[in-house]
């Protein structure tokens, strides 16, 4: 079975990759790109590990074949700081010190940012309902909560 | 003579015993007099038993060192998760 | 022994210990480039899949595997026939005693499948679908046999048999027959028929629970790499590389020290990460390959086969007299083991009365096989589960007394010279500073509206100490590397850092910590047991003092004055003498420039069996609504109260406790397994086994006490486990108050809720 050739454009760049039918676009990204930022937890879209940007739209990496990436933007958490300018989202979750075992975090990073260009001062429980889709075990949530809304306030002001 | 309490299955291994003098100048010791004087209690002792002297708990502490007046309990090692 | 107990160090002004530094991991942690299990790739790399039973209970007649070895690019298989059969032989992991022979039988099932999901056979090929392709291949011919998945059920005479070896320990006379109750452990302290004959009122309840998952969002991983010399490296997510390092040895038949384990960033563990599953497999594959093996689980394949904690069957019995006093306790408590022996069920009967002063106590604990998979080490292992029960009849206790909950506790707090139902006597302990903390908070003073109900509820934990090293390095530049061995679930290495930075008067920045590999360091027992900042601490701190004092013997020489005249201040070393004419100090930095020609490189070690740990006591509190027509109860407020010895990094402790406490909610009233009647797993995935979510919970207050422990320099007691212990009998609580109703089975999932106050506003 022949590969798919496909040319998408991830963080900015150009970027081009082979893969199966069935791969999907989190397989490429980690297994294929070596972009392992982005975590596999579930393989079915219940976790939001692979938490990604497609066309401006929040997607789960897992739920997106690969070969649907063709022609479209990607972004992901290697893209998120700036050079070595962290977003304030990254900023503020190491200050609440909202991580612990951190593979959660990139996928909670990437959806907050998406939150935020939607909605940049939401609720408490505006920010809870948008993060429903990104599983965490060991924070409990709260000091996640707190540093989106922190980093909300923050990007306001600027 | 340290004293040394045991309890639940140790004290049924050894015969229902719940307090025994020992002289013993540390666990290394106190475990081997305690296995050949029951010697039902020597292969549970090996492994799984962690040593309190006067509250303090120590595990796989053979030269943690008893007093003439120590209270011992055998208390079965917790690791944790 | 370790006794560097400094009085006057916990009474000195701290001036790290005790911040809010962000963590020196921290920046790779959000940016994705920190590297967990399965994000290494090695050249040559192949792909490792398990084959795994659909029966729960099967004998294995036989496996042909020659159809899948021809497959194309299919390099290595293996079954239980690669394994030697290891002799009974119990040693410590995770929680429970392990027996080798029962791991063997784990890792790849030998003469028969004990669970849906025992791995049965192991491939390696060139990509993953090559590697399913062989999968299906497998020929396995089974006699499926009747399964037992209840603790009840599989303790009656006439159950399916899991093991025909299996003669229960602990009760006399010994068993003629085997069974599937692998031991019975007894605990008990006064007269307990005296201690019931005093009492006014006394209550017995029966209790079930469920086994739940640990939960971890990263599923298990590795990559195994054999030479053709059978040297080996192994990059894994772990809890203890040191432990990995010593199954995998034993199982494979190598020497330890050719097999250099790596941990690599964990995505949590809870203790379900203290064991061994894909290792062995892919260093047995790697090996028949000569290739690299990677090995990555499906989240299916983690519910399925790997540890949960133990469902439990329980009954607890506690009575009191009117004015509040506990005289006398009973329970027994039947624990799920899973296929193979070892449940928590004896750390549950140590743990369960724990937080009380009783002078007539009995604790019995049955460990009881089951066809699911073998039960791994969940935070506190055995804890929650027992105090779920003994703290939801405390609360009837109450009730019917008609004294408040905390009033209650107050009158029965176990405290310093308290006898625990296990036998020694407690230390200090910070029990009734948080239970009067509880009383204070905001919290407990809030009315209430309709439908809605506060529980409260307290716990303990052990903690250990065990096995550590740390080294510390001097760089030429006078900045520091620490070597740790204990991997970082939780932000950890910051707190190390911390320690060492106080300690040699430096800034945080210019410690630099990692976590070594098991060729860099000495043994380390695994990260569990809430042992870390208490244990390497211990050592960091050992190893930091040793480096201060060869910094002084150093200075001293250069100086050419006796050591004793040099001390060690604000990270430079000094002349001791006041009034001294040229004032001589010396920084880190300058010692460690010259430290080639003043004596060779300044390295300093520590080796330490870490013993004095103190336990850690809490209560909780927490505020429900309960909705009478669906019957979804919704946490409304909660409020976390420990001890923590000493808070390093408050954060750090305030996210444990906040993260336990969740883990508890989720636990309470949504986690269960759901089994088919062929004993199949229904639920091996996110969607429907409901772990807690960010609208699920709100905000989780904390409060941190510190009652010092006098055998830590800076008096830390471990804090991470002991928070999932009292949510459980917390939310019981708050639900019964709620509804009037009381929850004697878990979880308190809404259709259960709806029905019990349906059953309950029926019968009024």
């Amino acid at each position: 079975m022949s590969k798919h050739h496909v040319t998408t454009t991830i963080n900015g760049d150009p970027a081009e990759f082979l893969c199966s039918t069935e791969q999907t676009l989190l397989d490429v990204l980690r297994d294929v790109l070596y972009l392992t930022g982005s975590k596999e937890g579930c393989a079915s879209g219940d976790c939001g590990a692979c938490s990604v940007m497609l066309d401006g739209r929040l997607v789960c990496a897992c739920l997106v074949l690969g070969v649907e990436a063709q022609g479209k933007r990607i972004e992901t958490i290697e893209g998120m700081a700036h050079g070595d300018k962290l977003h304030p989202l990254q900023q503020k979750f190491l200050e609440h010190a909202a991580l612990q075992c951190g593979v959660c975090t990139p996928g909670f990073l990437i959806a907050a940012k998406a939150l935020l260009e939607r909605n940049p001062d939401p609720s408490e429980t505006e920010v809870r309902y948008w993060l429903a889709g990104n599983l965490c075990r060991c924070t409990g949530y709260d000091k996640i909560v707190r540093a989106v809304i922190d980093a909300a306030k923050e990007m306001r002001a600027a | 003579m340290a004293k040394v309490i045991l309890s639940g299955t140790l004290r049924q291994l050894a015969g229902g015993i719940e307090e025994v003098e020992v002289d013993a100048r540390d666990v290394r010791q106190l475990l081997r007099i305690l296995g050949e004087r029951f010697p039902e209690l020597g292969p549970h002792l090996d492994s799984g038993y962690a040593v309190a002297i006067d509250g303090e708990i120590f595990q796989d502490a053979w030269f943690a060192p008893i007093r003439p007046d120590s209270e011992v309990h055998l208390v079965p090692a917790i690791r944790g998760g | 022994m370790n006794d560097i107990t400094n009085q006057s160090v916990l009474e000195r002004h701290l001036k790290i210990v005790g911040t809010r530094p962000l963590r020196p991991d921290g920046v790779d942690k959000v940016t994705g480039r920190a590297q967990f299990g399965a994000d290494i790739h090695l050249p040559n790399m192949l792909v490792g899949k398990v084959l795994r039973s659909p029966h729960a209970h099967a004998r294995i007649k036989s496996i042909d595997i020659s159809k899948a070895q021809a497959l194309p690019g299919v390099k290595a298989i293996v079954t239980a026939a690669d394994f030697s059969d290891l002799p009974s032989e119990f040693i410590p992991a995770g929680e429970m005693m392990v027996n080798f022979r029962d791991m063997t039988r784990n890792i790849m099932a030998r003469e028969k499948a004990l669970y849906e999901g025992h791995a049965v056979a192991a491939v390696a090929a060139i990509n993953e679908a090559v590697a399913n392709q062989a999968l299906n291949l497998i020929e396995v011919d089974y006699e499926v046999l009747p399964h037992v998945m209840d603790v009840d059920e599989a303790m009656a005479p006439d159950a399916p048999l899991l093991h025909d070896n299996m003669f229960t320990i602990g009760v006399e006379p010994k068993p003629a027959k085997p069974s599937n109750i692998a031991k019975r452990v007894e605990f008990a302290l006064g007269d307990l028929a005296a201690g019931f004959a005093k009492a006014d009122v006394v209550i017995e309840r029966e209790f079930l629970t469920r086994p739940v998952h640990q939960g971890y969002i990263e599923p298990h991983a590795c990559v195994a790499r054999v030479s053709e010399d059978g040297q080996a490296e192994l990059w894994c997510t772990t809890q203890g590389q040191f432990i990995v390092r010593g199954f995998c040895a034993k199982l494979l038949g190598m020497e330890v020290s050719k097999l250099k384990v790596t941990p690599s960033e964990i995505g949590g563990g809870f203790g379900g990460k203290t064991v061994v599953y894909l290792e062995p497999l892919a260093l047995a594959l790697s090996r028949k390959a000569c290739q690299p093996v990677k090995m990555v689980m499906s989240r299916t394949e983690v519910f399925r086969a790997t540890g949960p904690t133990s469902g439990a069957r329980m009954w607890v019995k506690i009575g009191a007299t009117k004015d509040g006093r506990i005289t006398a306790a009973d329970a027994v408590l039947k624990y799920q083991a899973g296929a193979f022996q070892g449940s928590p069920v004896q750390p549950g009967c140590m743990c369960a009365f724990a937080p009380y002063d009783l002078e007539n106590v009995r604790v019995v604990g049955y460990d009881v096989v089951v066809n699911r998979p073998k039960v791994a080490a969940y935070r506190a292992p055995g804890g929650p589960i027992a105090e779920y029960a003994v703290e939801s009849v405390i609360d009837e206790l109450a009730l019917r007394l008609k004294l408040d909950p905390i009033e209650f506790r107050l009158k029965n707090a176990a405290k310093e010279g308290t006898k625990a139902a296990y036998g020694p006597k407690f230390g200090p302990i910070g029990l009734v500073e948080t239970l009067k903390a509880a009383r204070e908070h905001p919290h407990y003073a809030t009315p209430l509206k309709k439908n809605q109900g506060r529980g409260v509820a307290s716990g303990f934990w052990f903690n250990i100490g065990g096995d550590t090293c740390a080294t510390l390095n001097l760089g030429e530049d006078g900045t520091v590397s620490l070597v740790a061995g204990t991997p970082d679930i939780g932000g950890s290495r910051a707190s190390l850092a911390m320690m060492a930075a106080e300690e040699l008067g430096v800034p945080l920045d210019k410690i630099r910590p990692s976590i070594g590999d098991t060729s860099s360091l000495g043994y380390n027992f695994l990260t569990g047991g809430s042992r870390v900042t208490f244990s390497s601490g211990m050592a960091v701190v050992e190893a930091a003092r040793d480096m201060v004092r060869q910094l002084r013997e150093r200075a001293a020489r250069m100086w050419e004055v006796p050591v004793d005249s040099v001390i060690w201040e604000d990270g430079c070393a000094r002349i001791a003498e006041a009034g001294v004419a040229e004032f001589k100090s010396m920084s880190l930095a300058e010692i460690a420039k010259t430290a080639g020609k003043t004596g060779g490189p300044i390295v300093a070690n520590a080796a330490i069996n870490a013993t004095g740990a103190g336990p850690s006591l809490a209560t909780h509190v927490v505020d429900v609504e309960v909705d009478p027509e669906t019957g979804k109860v919704t946490v409304l407020r909660y409020t976390a109260i420990q001890d923590a010895g000493k808070a390093v990094h408050p954060s750090y402790v305030e996210g444990q406790m906040q993260g336990g406490a969740v883990q508890g909610i989720g636990w309470a009233l949504n986690e269960e397994y759901i089994y088919d009647a062929k004993g199949r797993l229904e639920n091996p995935g996110f969607l429907d086994y409901r772990i807690p979510v960010c609208s699920d919970v709100p905000m989780i207050d904390t409060v941190i006490v510190e009652v010092p422990n006098p055998r830590h320099p800076y008096g830390v007691r471990g804090v991470g486990e002991t928070p999932i212990v009292p949510p459980m009998g917390a939310i019981a609580n708050a639900v019964a108050h709620a509804t009037g109703v009381r929850f004697t089975e878990l979880p308190m999932s809404p259709p259960r809720v709806l029905a019990a106050i349906d059953t309950a506003a029926a019968t009024r």
